[in-house]
């Protein structure tokens, strides 16, 4: 019974499980580049749990075919997309801003960055 | 037909993509460019505006494609309304940047600056007319990004700490929107607004509608700087420029709050939100918690800059408890407040940045006897704290009068309450600061020179003062979009 449910909704339990590492990292990590890790840990389940919506059991890729019937929804790959463009560019500023903190302070402790 | 809805949003995008190019040849075209393409946005919203006065709701087919295979936008009275606040602020934002600008940026930047700040209105513009869910979700990321690297732009102490905080935060919450589009998504097969509240009420008993309530209700709560998710705003709002934190605090956070407005109304449905979840009656205890702490905490504050940001995040409760109480008074005075706040709190920032570029003064005790040395300006302050808190005939009075009408039409008097007890506590703060500026004896005889400002900064502040008092005196002019904005979102 456990079993079944496990295997059935895997793709969301992973998804699950990132989102919730990912939400730990930001906020209980301390290290700036660890939180930025996190951020990216959060966004990747976003997708994961998005892309497995659109996968469909023996589905094809959704190019017209005549013989075909089933195809995998295209719709949730292009949102994907996006979110990974979106995510690349969040994640180069993040860093650039790590850098400049990084020479300004000579730390990438977030506690000891909040006492200056 | 008429691309006025598209031609909105591309406007400052296309400028955006010229300013780095001129910029390379001479830098002080990039300040054309942005006022060019600022003027060009405000005579599109107008044309917006007026369209939509006359026919009723727009909706444009980017690039002809019907939804559900093309993108569609769809300009009602609220979109027009918000288009314009935002192209107006904008405007007088840019047209403000560039004396304080070439001062405050040395270095290189001003190329730069003009080209975030053209992705920053362009986002917000992309936002406000859009019919589409994961549309919504691209806009808000773009303007997201441009605003954290603003923040970022001054390169002064504790800018890149404050633009992280920031930035953290926020991608928590344009994550979870993403996350409830998918769950939208999926149950319904759609993401065109109009769409997915015709299909919304089959699926109301599914838990999967309730979680994608609940992401994009954190998400967009967490844009919109709701306490107690509004850590990040202070830091973030008193480091930037100070035309940046005008735009900021006048439109940035409603336009999360607008966000807001379009999810749980036009999606979601009046119905589901006040009878079958309870969020909107949530909603109004948040925001009034949200007016008081965020007063609070700005009558402790010692930086000019840090007391105006927590005012605006008590101000932005004002817009959220008018429009969570959900009914036609409450609704009318939150989206008022919206117009009327950018006005009010875009002039205090934009007073507050003149302050800074004449003395470079930001702690409040070292105002003393400024109103000697830069009169129209502190005047100005003065009208637009009046309409802050609350004074007859300033606009801000309007609003919160159609406020507490809300909260009595609803019943609940706890409501009116906080927010007489909240204008008390504005009244505190702003007063405090006048009088000092006033009558706090002369700290800086000698030291700064009695002259105005530029005109270029001191037009946007006059402006935007005037309106305070205007707009105090003919609410009509607002309220004839505010009034069919109310009847679209409740349904009637």
């Amino acid at each position: 019974m456990i079993l079944e449910f496990i295997a059935v909704n895997f793709p969301y339990l992973v998804s699950v499980s990132l989102l919730l590492v990912g939400l730990y990292a930001m906020i209980v990590r301390r290290n700036l580049i660890k939180k930025i890790m996190g951020l990216n840990i959060l966004s990747t389940s976003v997708f994961l749990y998005l892309i497995s919506v659109a996968y469909k059991e023996g589905g094809a890729p959704p190019i017209r075919v005549s013989e075909v019937e089933v195809y995998v929804n295209p719709l949730p790959h292009a949102l994907v997309l996006t979110g990974i463009v979106v995510a690349l560019a969040l994640t180069s500023f993040a860093l650039v801003l790590t850098i400049k903190i990084y020479k300004e302070y000579g730390t990438l402790d977030s506690d000891k960055l909040m006492d200056l | 037909m008429d691309h006025s809805p598209i031609l909105v949003v591309i406007t400052p995008f296309v400028g955006a993509y010229l300013s780095p190019l001129l910029g390379l040849w001479r830098e002080r075209l990039c300040h054309l460019v942005a006022v060019a393409a600022a003027l060009l946005s405000l005579f599109f919203s107008f044309r917006l505006a007026g369209s939509v006065l006359t026919s009723g709701t727009i909706r444009y087919w980017v690039g002809g494609w019907e939804p559900p295979w093309g993108i569609e936008l769809v300009v009602d009275p609220l979109s027009a309304f918000m288009c314009l606040t935002i192209s107006l602020v904008s405007l007088l934002a840019v047209i403000y940047s560039k004396n304080f600008i070439e001062k405050e940026l040395p270095g290189g930047k001003i190329t730069s600056y003009y080209t975030l700040i053209l992705l920053l209105i362009g986002g917000m513009l992309g936002v406000v007319v859009t019919g589409d869910l994961f549309n919504l979700f691209v806009m808000t990321e773009i303007f997201s990004i441009a605003a954290y690297a603003l923040v970022a732009i001054s390169g002064k102490r504790g800018s890149f700490i404050g633009s992280y905080r920031y930035l953290i935060l926020a991608s928590i919450g344009t994550s979870l929107i993403l996350l409830g589009t998918g769950y939208l998504y999926i149950i319904t097969g759609t993401l065109n607004m109009a769409d997915l509240s015709v299909r919304l009420p089959a699926f109301y008993d599914s838990w999967v509608v309730f979680g994608a309530l609940a992401f994009l209700l954190i998400g967009f709560g967490i844009k919109t700087a709701l306490f107690p998710l509004h850590t990040w705003l202070p830091g973030a709002y008193s480091i930037a420029p100070a035309p940046v934190t005008v735009i900021f605090s006048a439109v940035v956070s409603k336009v999360g709050g607008y966000s807001l407005i379009r999810v749980l109304f036009t999606i979601f449905g009046l119905e589901f939100i006040t009878d079958l979840v309870p969020v909107a009656p949530a909603l109004t205890w948040v925001a009034a918690a949200t007016i008081l702490v965020a007063s609070m905490f700005a009558i402790s504050q010692r930086s000019l800059m840090r007391m105006l940001a927590y005012s605006s995040v008590a101000h932005i409760g004002y817009v959220v408890l008018g429009v969570a109480l959900a009914v036609e008074m409450g609704m009318t005075g939150g989206i008022l407040h919206i117009f009327n706040h950018a006005l009010a709190t875009g002039c205090l920032f934009f007073c507050a940045g003149a302050v800074i570029y004449k003395t470079g003064i930001r702690h409040i005790d070292d105002l003393r006897g400024l109103g000697g040395k830069i009169p129209l300006t502190m005047a100005a302050f003065t009208l637009a704290a009046a309409s802050k808190v609350g004074i007859p005939p300033t606009a801000g009075f309007v609003s919160k009068f159609y406020l507490s009408l809300g909260a009595l039409e609803a019943g609940e008097w706890i409501f009116v309450i906080v927010i007489l007890l909240a204008s008390l506590m504005t009244a505190v703060f702003y007063l405090r600061v006048i009088n000092l500026i006033f009558f706090g004896g002369d700290k800086h005889e000698g030291k700064v020179q009695r002259d105005e400002l530029p005109l270029s900064m001191l037009v946007p502040i006059i402006i935007l003062a005037l309106g305070c008092a205007v707009f105090g005196i003919f609410v009509g002019i607002p309220l004839r979009l505010v009034e069919p904005a109310v009847m679209v979102l409740s349904g009637m």
